[in-house]
């Protein structure tokens, strides 16, 4: 018998009115001692599924429909008293979840938190839920764990949450490891020490491990089993090796073919340099004492060259922290620098704020996040249109709104859609908005700041695509900055390696993604691709 | 009409509670607002000796309807009834008193209790109490509405350019507002009022220099918040003007954490000036005013129709603008789907 068995497993939210089904009837099992991936695409139901296994939906809100069983080493969890469901959840079912940052509380130090589901199943008090902790952290791998107890989640970094949420998921050596996208928010080389982590962990403990990913490459690296799951539906299920091998539902074979592959396009011939950048340095200066002398500063770009080309992309890379965002800002002239930028022949760091109007028409940006990006009380029609406005393009009203639809057809939206508010949108509807914003000026440079990373994989495709014939199209210049290398090399021209605002490594993307020179680069690499960790 | 106003209204109007509030708020401060024509001494129209008249809006004299003197013609004198009446018809207002007028033929002394002529009965110095009720409604609407708009106008412009520009500018004004939000308003209130006898406009004035500090850390917050925000950037990087960005881009998003705040000041501001009423330190002796309708009422605590119909109105007006305002909150939300 199964160690876990989910039969017809329906899940509907209501409030009032609307009802919303979120996972119609999926059935799958989990024996003793395996890995299962759960892959799907935002919206599939595939958290939802893993927070009912616990009881952990927000009740009544959510309900579960007739015929849906939920069987734990044979009790079924689904209306099973909370005294039931206390027992085994932290005991012999846990979790870790997405997002590092908000997983720990915030007020209680790691040691306390630790200790709470040792308290709690165990009856283990003092010293000896002390001795039990140091040991668990040793376990995931936490340095200095001894004089790490006291710490704060704030002070630690978001790799270093991740390992004190398992190892308060492990601390009662459970026989399932529920973990929802548990590296998703983290950094590639973290990503894979994580992974590897609680591969060896689970070797080590015989724990079953449900997987909740969209990462295709995690599954392929981690997984006996895959569930693939759409539209509440499991739609295709079988092990690792044949639903990679030889997919049977479309929807899988879409969503393998939908990795960011291709090549950027090649270059014509050398065209003028467009943008460059010598010796450019951002400093945050650090201010202490009663005075607030500055006592030191943050580097966060220190001493950075750079040239662009005209139709040309320049992709950089580095972990967060590395200072890529800051140089793109920095490049654009929103934030203030030192070094000498150069744009088109003119000098950009010396002109003030109203000469540098006429030339924010000819350099945009695209950021990260589609949600943050967006004025939520502007219709998207009047998002693009400012642009125009504000340099009086575009002619009359009329004329504008011509101009706008044109531009939403061309990155691929329906220009019906214009006077709906961002939020109808998804986020990669959205992101196209914001490319539309951009590109309605007909810029010539294009900061994209990390413009796929908070979209499902195939829109990620898609957006590659989309970016990939503009470029063609209008001879754009493109600043890439990603800390996924797959979309990097499906893009760039000339990849850019930084770590704490220097740049570690700088050449022809094809060389660099080919063979790495720095021990930084190759681990980047090897993390990224292969989901592996290079000691260093 | 934008397909975005249409959906403001829509959202607007799906709220019911709120929709008919504004319709009877609207209704009682347009009827408030034709007070003169409702709630007079004056007869809207005369007809003597074949001609009309009408004094509502001229002033006539005695000797115009063959009185001896050149004085103001007092309609409501039984002499002068009769003598139009002899001659024509007086078409008087529903309620035949002025928010000045002593009634001198109450049954009982004052305050006399409601009876077909005082509907709501008379004050303790015979003047009618529903009269009054609807001068001063329309006072005090129209005192709160002007303090509100005033100082959220004054209050959201001091928060946007603390919270847009930070730092030095952001510090000097908070800690004037520090200072001078701990001055004492209403000692201020009573010095001045020994010193001028304040009226409409001074006790604006005065209540403005305090009350716009209620909005401006509310829009400081929202502004300190959305300046980082990527879509300010975005419009930075477009080239757009540190005004636009204020007006376009951050200020509709704090403005609804200001509207919903709005209705609640409007009725602060109206409660203010009843309140100083009330004390006897606001609009000038005799004025029509609900705080002074209620200070009658504790002081006359045998005519309980004094303070029950302040009471009354006072509770209908503040809960109507509470719920229109909730329906404006509704309007402007984009989240809002229905």
């Amino acid at each position: 018998m199964a160690l876990l068995a989910v039969k017809d497993l329906t899940i509907a939210f209501s409030n009032g009115q609307s009802r919303v089904d979120a996972v119609k009837g999926i059935s799958f099992e989990i024996e003793k001692g395996e890995t299962v991936a759960l892959v799907g695409e935002s919206g599939s139901g595939k958290s939802v599924t893993a927070l009912s296994i616990l009881q952990l939906l927000p009740y009544p809100m959510a309900s579960h429909g007739k015929g849906s069983s939920i069987q734990f080493d044979g009790t079924e969890l689904i209306g099973a008293r909370d005294s039931v469901l206390r027992d085994i959840r932290g005991n012999r079912i846990a979790m870790v979840f997405q997002e590092p940052m908000t997983s720990l509380n915030p007020l209680h130090t790691i040691e306390k938190q630790i200790t709470e589901t040792l308290n709690l199943h165990k009856g283990l008090r003092g010293a000896a839920a002390r001795a039990r902790t140091i040991e668990l952290l040793h376990l995931v791998g936490l340095s200095e764990a001894e004089s790490r107890l006291g710490a704060y989640p704030h002070q630690l970094s978001g790799g270093q949450r991740q390992r004190v949420m398992i190892a308060m998921a492990l601390a009662n050596e459970p026989d399932i490891l529920v973990a929802d996208e548990p590296t998703t928010a983290l950094d590639v080389t973290i990503q894979a020490q994580i992974l590897k982590l609680l591969k060896d962990l689970q070797a080590r403990f015989g724990m079953a491990l449900l997987l909740i990913t969209h990462d295709l490459t995690i599954v392929r690296k981690m997984a006996d089993r895959v569930l693939v799951m759409t539209d509440g539906h499991i739609v295709e299920r079988g092990t690792t090796a044949t639903i990679f091998g030889a997919p049977q539902h479309p929807y899988t074979k879409k969503l393998l073919a939908a990795e960011p592959k291709g090549e950027p396009q090649q270059k014509k011939e050398q065209a003028d340099v467009l943008i460059a950048a010598k010796d450019m340095r951002v400093w945050f200066p650090i201010k202490s004492g009663l005075l607030g002398r500055t006592t030191g500063y943050v580097k966060a770009v220190d001493g950075i060259d750079l040239s662009l080309r005209a139709g040309e992309t320049l992709g950089i890379v580095g972990e967060s922290g590395s200072g890529k965002t800051t140089l793109g800002l920095a490049l654009l002239r929103l934030i203030d620098s030192k070094g000498e930028i150069t744009f088109d022949g003119r000098r950009l760091d010396t002109m003030q704020g109203k000469a540098m109007r006429p030339l924010r028409r000819e350099m945009q940006v695209v950021f990260q996040d589609p949600f943050s990006s967006l004025s939520p009380r502007l219709s998207i029609a009047q998002i693009v249109e400012e642009g125009l406005k504000v340099h009086h393009l575009g002619g009359n009203a009329i004329e504008r709104r011509r101009e706008i639809e044109r531009v939403l057809t061309e990155v691929g939206l329906d220009p019906t859609s214009a006077d709906r508010y961002p939020h109808e949108f998804s986020g990669g509807q959205r992101q196209r908005v914001a490319l539309a914003r951009a590109l309605v000026l007909k810029p010539r440079f294009l900061l994209l700041d990390e413009p796929t990373s908070a979209l499902d994989m195939s829109v990620q495709a898609q957006m590659v695509e989309l970016l990939r014939d503009l470029q063609r199209r209008y001879g754009l210049a493109y600043l890439f900055i990603s800390h996924d290398l797959r979309v990097v090399k499906a893009l760039a021209h000339d990849v850019m390696v930084m770590k704490n605002g220097k740049v570690v490594e700088h050449g022809p993307s094809a060389a660099i993604f080919a063979a790495p020179q720095t021990d930084y680069a190759k681990a980047l690499m090897a993390a990224a691709f292969n989901i592996e960790t290079v000691a260093s | 009409m934008t397909p975005l106003t249409q959906r403001r209204l829509a959202n607007f109007r799906a709220n019911r509670r709120g929709y008919y509030s504004l319709w009877m708020f609207l209704v009682l401060f347009g009827i408030s607002l034709c007070a003169e024509l409702l709630a007079n001494d004056k007869p809207l129209l005369v007809r003597y000796d074949g001609h009309f008249y009408f004094p509502v809006v001229t002033e006539y004299e005695e000797s115009d309807f063959g009185g001896d003197l050149p004085i103001p013609a007092d309609y409501r004198d039984p002499e002068m009834k009769k003598k139009i009446e002899g001659q024509g018809f007086i078409l008087w207002p529903p309620i035949p008193f002025a928010d000045q007028t002593i009634n001198y033929n109450i049954p009982s002394p004052a305050p006399s209790p409601p009876d077909s002529t005082d509907w709501l009965g008379t004050d303790d110095q015979g003047r009618d109490v529903l009269a009054r009720l609807i001068y001063g409604f329309r006072i005090s609407v129209l005192f709160g509405l002007t303090l509100t708009i005033v100082s959220s106008i004054i209050g959201v412009a001091a928060g946007a350019i603390q919270g847009y520009y930070g730092g030095i500018i952001d510090i000097s004004f908070q800690r004037f507002m520090e200072i001078w939000s701990g001055l004492p308003v209403l000692y201020l209130l009573i010095i001045l009022s020994s010193i001028i006898e304040p009226n409409f406009w001074w006790l604006l004035v005065i209540m403005l220099l305090f009350s716009w500090m209620s909005l401006v850390d509310l829009v400081r917050a929202e502004f300190l918040r959305a300046r980082n925000f990527d879509y300010v950037r975005a419009a930075r990087a477009l080239g757009v003007g540190n005004p636009t960005i204020i007006w376009r881009h951050v200020l509709p998003n704090a403005m609804v954490a200001t509207l919903t705040f709005l209705p609640f000041i409007l009725n602060g501001s109206i409660t203010t000036l009843t309140s100083l009423d009330f004390l006897g330190f606001g609009l000038p002796p005799g004025s029509p005013s609900l705080g002074e309708l209620l200070a009658q009422g504790k002081a006359n605590l045998q005519a309980p129709w004094l303070g029950l119909t302040a009471f009354f109105v006072l509770a209908v007006m503040l809960s109507l603008l509470i719920f229109i305002g909730e329906a404006v909150r509704d309007a402007f939300d984009p989240r809002k789907v229905n």
